[in-house]
């Protein structure tokens, strides 16, 4: 189970969340929506730790993370694999290298194995006989699937998605999103997407979390949110500019 | 604290606290070998085995020029056969491991800074982290350590291209008689000028591998970002040499008062 706690930070003078709270159950596949900048990403890693909270706790099955430093938080790490935006994949090593990174630094297994895992891993996330490819040979649909490889394959409990489907076209966003189901499905695990994509939060989640003005704004199940008459909530949905913003 | 960080001495003060939280760090994890071999073995040929060429030349023409201007000078009072032992211990003392170290912090410091600090950018560091792996034990172990073995390796090499080719400019180009100039040679060189030597490249092995790091670890965003950190790194770490150098060589020296 994660959990949330009032929480807050600010870069510099920039307020970027004042008072997030939020809980997600384990088995749970949790998705933030928010706008572009609004603090999803900033939540994300301090859910996994990348980054400290000005005030404010986060427990991670009843841990407090927040009070552990780098080397205690390593420990809490190997609960949760993570998703980045770009895919972040070590552009020095092969997609093999990259997707059994977690494998070789944290379990002793033969190379014979740890190759198995990894073609495993890969046919999972559908891009079978890749594993000598360097990340700069694959396309930005391809980088996000090594990415979740990466992350997946020492099957953690917790899942982090940043941002999967941005800057891909509907066709592979539409794969990605399977990919996350099937990944959820399969391996049993508590996801957590952060998303503007309206048509991926409906599809992947079972709770939906929306990040307005710095705080948790409104949550509940994809049903409940999307159906909901709130203004700003159905503003978010339907995608409709503010006046002052269409004249920007 | 916020006020102190935006003046340019603050500034300073705040990257030399963090760059000795990160120091401390980075020794602790040697101590518990936290670092894979494999990753060493990289970093001793990136760093040792690449710099060759460079760390040669460097070492033969400081050499042949030292040589040639001792011997311009000795020529006058006739203390020709001299100038290899002055050539010897200059180079055994102070130009071989600093002319060593700054050649290897223009090469080895601005790769360090450039790579760590793209992945920084790319956020190639934080997926580091959420793979439970500390970026100081798989990015600045590695290359501290082998930073600190190999230095002295290239000094070694530098201060005997130095002389050796320092004796060949005095005897064939200069004249001067080679017995003589062996001899004075050997008779000026200590095993301490040697010593002195190896000790002060184990640390400048390792304000390269530590500069070069911090400010890859600590660069800003963007493409500028990743230049200012490189340009910074080569900067940094020459000049710290060159202060080092002379708070070594004092410390070396009343060292060695106090032993002998």
């Amino acid at each position: 189970m994660i959990e949330v706690r009032q929480l807050k930070k600010s870069f510099g003078t920039q307020l970027i969340l004042d008072g997030v709270d939020l809980r997600i159950e384990s088995g749970e596949s949790a998705v933030i929506i928010g706008r572009s900048g609004g603090g999803k990403s900033v939540l994300l890693k301090h859910v996994i730790g990348l980054l400290k909270p000005d005030a404010g706790e986060v427990l991670v099955d009843g841990d407090l993370i927040t009070r552990m430093n780098e080397r205690q938080l390593l420990r809490v790490r190997r609960k949760f694999g993570m998703v980045f935006q770009g895919a972040a994949l070590f552009d020095s090593m092969t997609v093999a290298e990259n997707v059994a990174f977690g494998l070789r630094r944290h379990e002793h297994l033969t190379e014979a194995e740890i190759a198995r895992r990894v073609a495993a891993t890969l046919d999972l996330v559908d891009l079978p006989g890749t594993q000598k490819k360097k990340p700069a040979e694959l396309s930005g649909g391809m980088r996000k699937r090594v990415g979740l490889a990466r992350a997946i394959i020492y099957e953690p409990r917790f899942v982090l998605y940043d941002e999967p489907t941005t800057g891909l076209d509907p066709i592979v966003s539409d794969s990605i999103d399977h990919l996350i189901m099937r990944v959820r499905d399969q391996l049993k695990v508590t996801s957590v997407v952060v998303t503007h994509d309206m048509r991926s939060a409906r599809r992947v989640g079972n709770h939906v979390f929306m990040l307005h003005d710095k705080k948790i704004y409104a949550h509940g199940t994809p049903e409940e949110l999307f159906a909901s008459q709130d203004a700003v909530v159905r503003q978010f949905i339907d995608g409709v500019a503010d006046a002052k913003e269409i004249e920007l | 604290m916020n006020f102190l960080s935006q003046t340019w001495a603050g500034e300073w003060l705040v990257g030399l606290g963090r760059i000795a939280v990160m120091s401390r760090d980075a020794v602790a994890s040697c101590l518990t070998f936290k670092a894979s071999r494999r990753d060493l073995y990289y970093q001793i040929y990136f760093i040792g085995i690449k710099s060759q060429a460079v760390v040669l030349v460097t070492g033969a023409f400081t050499g042949m020029v030292l040589t040639a201007q001792t011997y311009f000078q000795f020529h006058k009072v006739k203390m020709d056969t001299a100038t290899l032992g002055v050539v010897s211990v200059a180079m055994c003392d102070e130009l071989g491991p600093v002319l060593t170290a700054l050649m290897v912090a223009g090469r080895v410091g601005a790769a360090i800074a450039a790579e760590i600090g793209t992945m920084r950018v790319t956020e190639q560091i934080d997926a580091l982290r959420t793979l439970a792996t500390h970026p100081i034990d798989y990015l600045v172990v590695p290359r501290l350590l082998a930073s600190m073995i190999v230095l002295p390796l290239l000094t070694v090499e530098a201060i005997a291209l130095g002389i050796c080719s320092g004796y060949l400019v005095g005897t064939q180009l200069l004249g001067i008689d080679p017995t003589y100039l062996y001899y004075n040679m050997l008779r000026y060189t200590g095993d301490i000028d040697i010593v002195f030597g190896l000790v002060k490249s184990f640390f400048y092995g390792g304000i390269i591998a530590l500069v070069g790091c911090y400010k890859g670890l600590s660069c800003g965003m963007g493409a500028e970002g990743v230049g200012r950190a490189t340009t910074e790194a080569v900067v940094y770490s020459s000049i710290t040499i060159l202060i080092t150098n002379f708070f070594l060589t004092l410390a070396l020296q009343r060292l060695y008062v106090l032993m002998s």
